[in-house]
């Protein structure tokens, strides 16, 4: 695909994504910086109402930047490019597959609206249903294909118009867990072969994690961390991050081994550190105990009172309050043992060797 | 297709949500019975109920047993009833197609863009629908005939005068017809999921082509029951067709005003005529039976 904008200067050093993205839309606005170099793929992690799609239709055109935003796609600039002009495919979170239009020309619609000849763009979107293992499914309706296979056909009528921009949104979100398993495999290998710049919003930290290089964490309209999966999976700076996670995560000040918490209780730990800073355990670290321990040489005692208890995968997690709040995983058996219960008193030791702190 | 399974999901889920699980089953077993009485109905409504049914089928049925069944081979070999009925026939679908040119266009622009007035344009888009068939004919007069506003500036400009002309019956049906069609259209189009054309977009559809080759479509069910609709209504006009367009045998006279006509020289002519009347409705009817009244029940 060649450049919509023709006026647009192009210099071979800007390659990729440049955008700032900003939108108002009542009290809510959405300012975020996001850049990506041809190649990587970026994902953007949030909850619900972060403001992540509304980032997708920006990118896609679909929702007007406000002032302040722009957006630059290999050097030329796109702020005023309408949608039907930007070199930029969707996968939208439920598809939207034409359902008049059989598999085949759903995908090849991109290529007719560019202007290829019927057949040619026939034989193109055939080729792409190959490549996509969806070659017998070519003249089917989207209504008879299964949630895999339309996730498929979503992906390649998005690539077939060869874009410089993917843009999926919630891309396995329709999926059941089963079928949430192959696709994001195979989603990871197309990423993989896509040579231009790929953009996926997602509330699920593992499709995060398993699709893209980089992480862009957005609550409430801005980034509020970035970098590679395993970098923010160890150093979470937000309690959404580190619940995402699965991690217990406090700020407090640091002085040499003891990090002390706004809240009051301190944690040791093996990092010597000075100054504000984070400190995050897995909850696998955590040990109970119904009385105070006496020969532990964990060095992080705390009184806890239990507040709930679920079960996560084959543990236990206990929801602990008091003095610090915190969640516990534990055996079915030590559960059973410990007789807890919501409300329940007891003692929670970390050791120092399981806590992780770095600067904030 | 899956967009009624989709948008019964969206209409459940809210209810869900509010409503809570015991509501939920309660609103389950309604759906079984599909929300009839048991034990009958009280007779302060059946009994009206029955009478209101007479009322409306006594006069097809007084239609049927006066008609003269044996007369009935030459009274619609007439060379009138043919030109008549030709005539009808030709202006109830050249009004369709006007309307389908004019009003889809308009039903989109309804349903798709915001602007000031939107309310007001639609209310004077339905107006036809309520304003007595005569005083838009006597409108259009006002504005299409020989002194009339633009009908003026046709006649002098361009030679065309449309009253007392087919094309003045095709007119005056397409104006009393056309509320039907934006109507329907414009409802179908607010069912329909706009973001297919954000879709179509996305790929390179300009928001023309968009509309042209995915909401054109999914729309189809609607504009065809519109068009029916709007067909239906142009075939039956009589008071705007004879205000501005006369009664003028093969002409402008069609079906409704050679009935009128029949009535007062051959009522057997007249009970003919509506019989094949008659007998058009009720294929519209069973045209239009999986698509509106299955939908509406």
């Amino acid at each position: 695909m060649t450049d919509a904008t023709p006026t647009a200067t192009t210099a071979p050093s800007d390659k990729g994504l440049d955008a700032r993205l900003v939108v108002r839309r009542g009290s809510f606005r959405l300012d975020i910086e996001l850049s990506a170099a041809p190649g990587d793929v970026v994902a953007l992690l949030g909850p619900n109402g972060a403001g992540k799609t509304t980032a997708l239709r920006a990118l896609a055109g679909l929702t007007p930047l406000s002032e302040g935003g722009r957006l630059r796609l290999d050097g030329a600039s796109l702020d005023r490019t309408p949608p039907e002009s930007r070199p930029v495919g969707v996968v939208f979170q439920d598809y939207l597959l034409f359902p008049h239009l059989s598999a085949l020309d759903n995908v090849a619609f991109g290529p007719r609206c560019q202007g290829v000849p019927k057949a040619e763009a026939r034989a193109q979107a055939a080729a792409w249903l190959e490549r996509m293992g969806l070659a017998d499914h070519a003249g089917v309706r989207p209504r008879r294909l299964s949630g895999g296979q339309a996730q498929r056909v979503a992906v390649a009528r998005a690539l077939a118009t060869h874009p410089r921009l993917l843009l999926l949104d919630e891309p396995l979100a329709a999926l059941d867990a089963r079928t949430r398993l192959d696709v994001r495999a195979q989603l990871r290998h197309h990423l993989a072969d896509f040579e231009a710049v790929a953009v996926l919003v997602t509330h699920d930290p593992l499709d995060a994690m398993v699709l893209a290089d980089r992480l862009v964490v957005v609550e409430d309209g801005r980034v509020v961390q970035e970098g590679s999966p395993s970098d923010i999976a160890r150093r979470p700076r937000t309690d959404y991050i580190a619940q995402l996670v699965g991690l217990n995560l406090y700020r407090g000040e640091a002085e040499g081994h003891t990090v002390r918490l706004e809240t009051g209780p301190a944690i040791t730990t093996t990092e010597k550190l000075d100054g504000p800073v984070f400190v995050a355990f897995p909850p696998g670290a955590v040990t109970l105990h119904r009385d105070r321990p006496t020969g532990s040489s964990a060095r992080n005692l705390w009184q806890c009172r239990v507040g709930g208890l679920e079960t996560h995968g084959d543990q236990i997690r206990a929801d602990l309050t008091g003095e610090l709040r915190l969640a516990a995983d534990l055996t079915t058996v030590a559960a059973a043992e410990l007789d807890l219960r919501p409300g329940a008193v007891v003692w929670a030791t970390v050791k120092a060797a399981q806590t992780h702190a770095y600067p904030a | 297709m899956s967009d009624p399974v989709t948008s019964l999901d969206k209409s459940d889920a809210p209810a869900d949500t509010l409503m809570g699980g015991p509501r939920r089953g309660r609103g389950r077993t309604r759906g079984r019975t599909g929300g009839r009485v048991r034990g009958g109905a009280p007779p302060a409504l059946l009994l009206p109920a029955l009478v209101g049914l007479l009322f409306l089928l006594l006069p097809l049925l007084a239609l049927l047993v006066r008609a003269p069944w044996r007369s009935l081979p030459e009274q619609l070999t007439e060379p009138e009833v043919w030109q008549a009925l030709q005539l009808s026939l030709f202006s109830a679908t050249a009004a369709t197609a006007v309307c389908l040119v004019l009003g889809v266009p308009l039903a989109w622009l309804l349903a798709r863009t915001e602007f000031p007035g939107r309310g007001l344009v639609r209310a004077l888009v339905t107006l036809p629908l309520v304003l007595p068939p005569v005083v838009g004919g006597v409108a259009l007069l006002l504005a299409l005939g020989r002194n009339g506003v633009v009908g003026k500036l046709l006649d002098s400009w361009f030679g065309i005068t449309l009253p007392f002309t087919t094309a003045g019956v095709v007119v005056a049906e397409a104006f009393v017809a056309m509320p039907f069609l934006v109507i329907s259209v414009e409802g179908t189009l607010r069912a329909a999921d706009p973001r297919y054309e954000e879709a179509a977009m996305t790929l390179g559809a300009s928001r023309f082509t968009a509309f042209r080759r995915v909401t054109l479509p999914l729309i189809a069910p609607g504009i065809a029951a519109g068009s029916v609709l709007a067909w239906a209504r142009a075939l039956g006009e009589f008071g705007a067709t004879i205000t501005f367009a006369g009664n003028f045998p093969g002409r402008t006279q069609t079906m409704p005003l050679a009935v009128y006509l029949a009535l007062q020289s051959d009522p057997d002519a007249a009970i003919a005529l509506s019989l094949v009347l008659l007998v058009v409705s009720i294929a519209v009817l069973a045209g239009l039976r999986d698509r509106w009244l299955t939908a509406a029940s």
